[in-house]
């Protein structure tokens, strides 16, 4: 009859059959079919209003936010020249750094989810669109745009929890070598840049031998072509136009893709990590209407709170929830959504998952810990539970 | 120009410095950098500057533009795709060069008619000003004079159909072309007339007659009412011996070719319909018509579905991914026809436009390449 959605998967009927909704437990929001539908308007209409309105101020956001990029770009590369003054080169390595960060954040994720392809600009288009990283931009659509954006937190089929590597949810099943999770995160957090490129990859599954050299031809063609690209030019070409000052340019362009991928995993992970963050399994999920898409998106996700200066360099992944649902509106808009969509939520008794970022990160990691073990020594966490009631299924 | 002193030609130095400039600008390419400071400076791409704007007639807009290195010229009667930005939107529309093939400084003139409901010809009317960027495409289209160019030539245009045969007209003046050339063009009232006084001054060269007609305006122009065949004969005699060119609205255009077909020289005729401005969508539940999946070469009657699921259908199996309009996988050009967004119930008809096909539903005809 009805399945109940709990958060980090506490799928009452698949995990207690003997259990129905009535047993609920006590204080669990409960949202009728009408409920979730009745959200899905909302939401709807919220989207619609937003779309009829974008326009010039919406293309001068984005056109200013690439003017900033390229200028802290070229001044960064600049400030390579000058490394005999360290101000001046550390300057530089941060310019780069922030350059890197507003291109991959604010300008390239956002735009290769087509934010901005209504503006019909060939240089800011999704299928066209190249960011200032290793990953190829069309693997990364597949990965993200379309796997993890679809089936956002459903275990087994979202492949951004844990990325094939880390253990994220109490649903994954343990194997000892999740002991070293703490350490896979931190380097994963390092080299970033080049675990989303091996993102489509699907390790785990190739370990497994179930992808064979067929699959990863295409995509290792595709790393060689970008990757190449992107090292050449950080790490020959820059470097070597600066002359004697060869060695300091190679490490200050290392040092800024490294704080790019410090950043970029740091905000990443805190958007469906966090304690408080539902995940799903596939047999809840399965036929889910247009309103119940929604829901998930809101329960799976986390915003960070933080001033718009914080918003802009997280490329307003900060308001995750928001972007959850609205993945392909302008993200410099999500600041505006975000008070109606937490009062959606507040209306129907969802939780609207927020919080700064220090107490965001902080609980990531406390999960990173907490899962390298398994659940029989650290239990499950407690998060709030939210009943749905199907819309299929229902008899 | 095209020269060093040490006599090397520039162009292979010039391509290997464009090429380490692309390597450093990678992976956004020279010009996403440069339009920020001079948008003229490009590297790859075609643009133009407005530099002069001329306003003639009401409703009509003459632009001089200068196109950046990468244009190749054109051939008098061809059009180009011009691209600009209404409301944060860039919009492409083809417009037909007016000017000679042999402008001096390479700089193209375009006489655009601002129609009632046309977004960009009303933008550049209301708005165009020197200094103005524009996207440009390389010139295109089959209606051109050939080279050799006939001896003798008879053009015929309607209202704004006017541009790509006065193309041709100030070519052959610039030319000194020997042979006789006749222009017979019809406007509604003499207020319509543009370009007036480029056309007196064309009718006086060696060999030209030109010859304009108000079919609103009773005994206002060179010749009475709408193109007959005494209008022919009275500019060009001598038509069965030349080759003919004609551009105009869809009723003019028939009338003219049933004269020349009735003079058993239809063959010399040769036509450009004007590009129709994108036709307003039908009402929301029409379903009608036939979608055309072009790259496929399949055709089925419009179910009234998504484009997605239609193309499925018809046994076709187009990339898709989340069929719900995120994720962007099942986007493909819309070459012609309307169609209507289902989450937003926007309609648009833009041509060569690309939609995600899992959430847009045809609007009677609809040509996409899948
Ligand atoms: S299949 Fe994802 S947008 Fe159409």
């Amino acid at each position: 009859m009805f399945a109940l959605l709990g958060p980090l998967g506490r799928t009452i009927t698949r995990r207690e059959p003997a259990r129905r909704d009535d047993d609920a437990r006590p204080g669990a929001v409960v949202l009728s079919r009408e409920d979730v539908e009745e959200i899905g308007r909302e939401l709807d209409a919220l989207r619609a209003e937003t779309v009829a309105d974008l326009g010039a101020a919406d293309r001068k956001y984005i056109y200013d936010v690439i003017k900033v990029q390229r200028g802290m770009e070229v001044a960064g590369r600049a400030a390579m020249y000058v490394p005999f003054l360290p101000p001046v080169w550390l300057a530089g390595v941060g310019a780069l750094s922030l350059s890197k960060i507003l291109d991959n954040m604010e300008i390239g994720h956002n735009v290769m989810h087509g934010q901005y392809d209504w503006m019909r600009e060939r240089g800011l288009n999704s299928r066209e669109f190249e960011w200032d990283t290793v990953c190829p931009a069309d693997q990364w659509r597949h990965s993200h745009n379309y796997m993890h954006h679809t089936f956002t937190n459903i275990v087994g089929k979202d492949r951004d929890i844990g990325y094939g590597i880390l253990r994220m949810d109490p649903d994954q099943r343990w194997y000892p070598h999740h002991l070293g999770n703490p350490l896979f995160a931190a380097m994963l957090m390092v080299l970033f840049e080049w675990g989303v490129m091996l993102h489509d990859l699907e390790i785990e599954n190739v370990v497994q031998g179930k992808r064979g050299w067929a699959d990863i031809k295409p995509l290792a063609v595709g790393w060689w072509r970008k990757a190449g690209r992107q090292v050449l030019k950080d790490y020959a070409v820059f470097p070597a136009l600066t002359g004697p000052f060869f060695v300091t340019t190679l490490v200050g362009n290392g040092a800024a893709n490294l704080v790019r991928n410090l950043w970029t995993f740091s905000i990443i992970f805190c958007g469906h990590f966090p304690t408080g963050v539902a995940s799903f399994s596939e047999e809840e999920t399965a036929d889910e209407s247009r309103g119940e898409w929604y829901v998930r998106q809101m329960l799976g996700s986390a915003n960070i709170a933080g001033s718009p200066l914080f918003h802009v360099l997280s490329g307003n992944l900060s308001h995750q929830i928001e972007h959850h649902l609205f993945p392909d509106l302008p993200a410099h808009r999500y600041p505006q959504l975000a008070p109606r969509v937490e009062d959606i939520c507040s209306r129907y008794g969802l939780p609207y998952n927020t919080g700064g970022f220090l107490r965001q990160i902080g609980s990531v990691w406390g999960k990173i810990f907490r899962f390298a073990l398994p659940n029989a020594l650290v239990g499950r966490p407690g998060v709030p539970t939210v009943v749905i009631e199907r819309s299929s299924g229902a008899a | 120009m095209g020269q060093i002193a040490a006599g090397r030609p520039v162009a292979p130095m010039l391509g290997r410095l464009v090429g380490l400039f692309e390597t450093m600008a990678t992976p956004h390419g020279v010009d996403r950098y440069t339009e920020l400071i001079a948008p003229t400076v490009t590297a790859n791409e075609l643009r133009a500057r407005v530099t002069d704007v001329h306003r003639e007639v009401a409703d009509s807009v003459t632009l001089q533009l200068r196109p950046t290195r990468q244009w190749r010229g054109f051939r008098a009667g061809q059009f180009v795709r011009v691209g600009v930005v209404v409301d944060g939107v860039r919009h492409t529309r083809c417009f037909s060069p007016c000017g000679s093939e042999h402008a001096d400084d390479g700089r193209l003139e375009l006489t655009v008619k601002a129609h009632p409901s046309g977004l960009v010809s009303r933008e550049l009317l209301e708005r165009a000003e020197p200094g103005l960027m524009v996207d440009l495409e390389q010139a295109a289209g089959e209606f051109h004079l050939p080279r050799p160019r006939p001896r003798d030539i008879v053009l015929i245009s309607g209202g704004s159909g006017i541009t790509p045969v006065l193309a041709m007209l100030r070519t052959l003046v610039d030319e000194r072309h020997e042979g006789r050339v006749a222009f017979l063009h019809y406007v509604s009232r003499p207020d319509d007339l543009v370009h007036a006084g480029e056309l007196r001054r064309l009718g006086k060269a060696l060999g030209v007659t030109v010859a304009v007609g108000c079919t609103g305006t009773p005994g206002a122009g060179d010749v009475d009412g709408h193109f007959t065949a005494e209008h022919l004969a009275q500019a060009a005699p001598w038509v069965r011996g030349a080759q003919s060119y004609l551009c105009g609205p869809a009723r003019m255009m028939t009338a003219v070719r049933e004269v020349y077909d009735g003079m058993g020289i239809g063959g010399n005729l040769h036509t450009e319909a004007f590009e129709a401005a994108p036709a307003a969508p039908p009402a929301d539940d029409d379903v009608r018509g036939t979608v055309t999946f072009s790259a496929s070469g399949v055709d089925a009657a419009n179910t009234g579905d998504v484009l997605l699921e239609q193309a499925e259908a018809a046994g076709l199996s187009p990339e898709y991914g989340c069929r719900m309009g995120i994720c962007f996988s099942c986007t493909a050009v819309r070459r012609s026809g309307c169609t209507r967004n289902a989450l937003t119930g926007k309609a648009d008809a833009e041509p060569d436009q690309p939609i995600q096909l899992c959430i847009n539903r045809p609007v009677g005809d609809v040509d996409i390449a899948v």
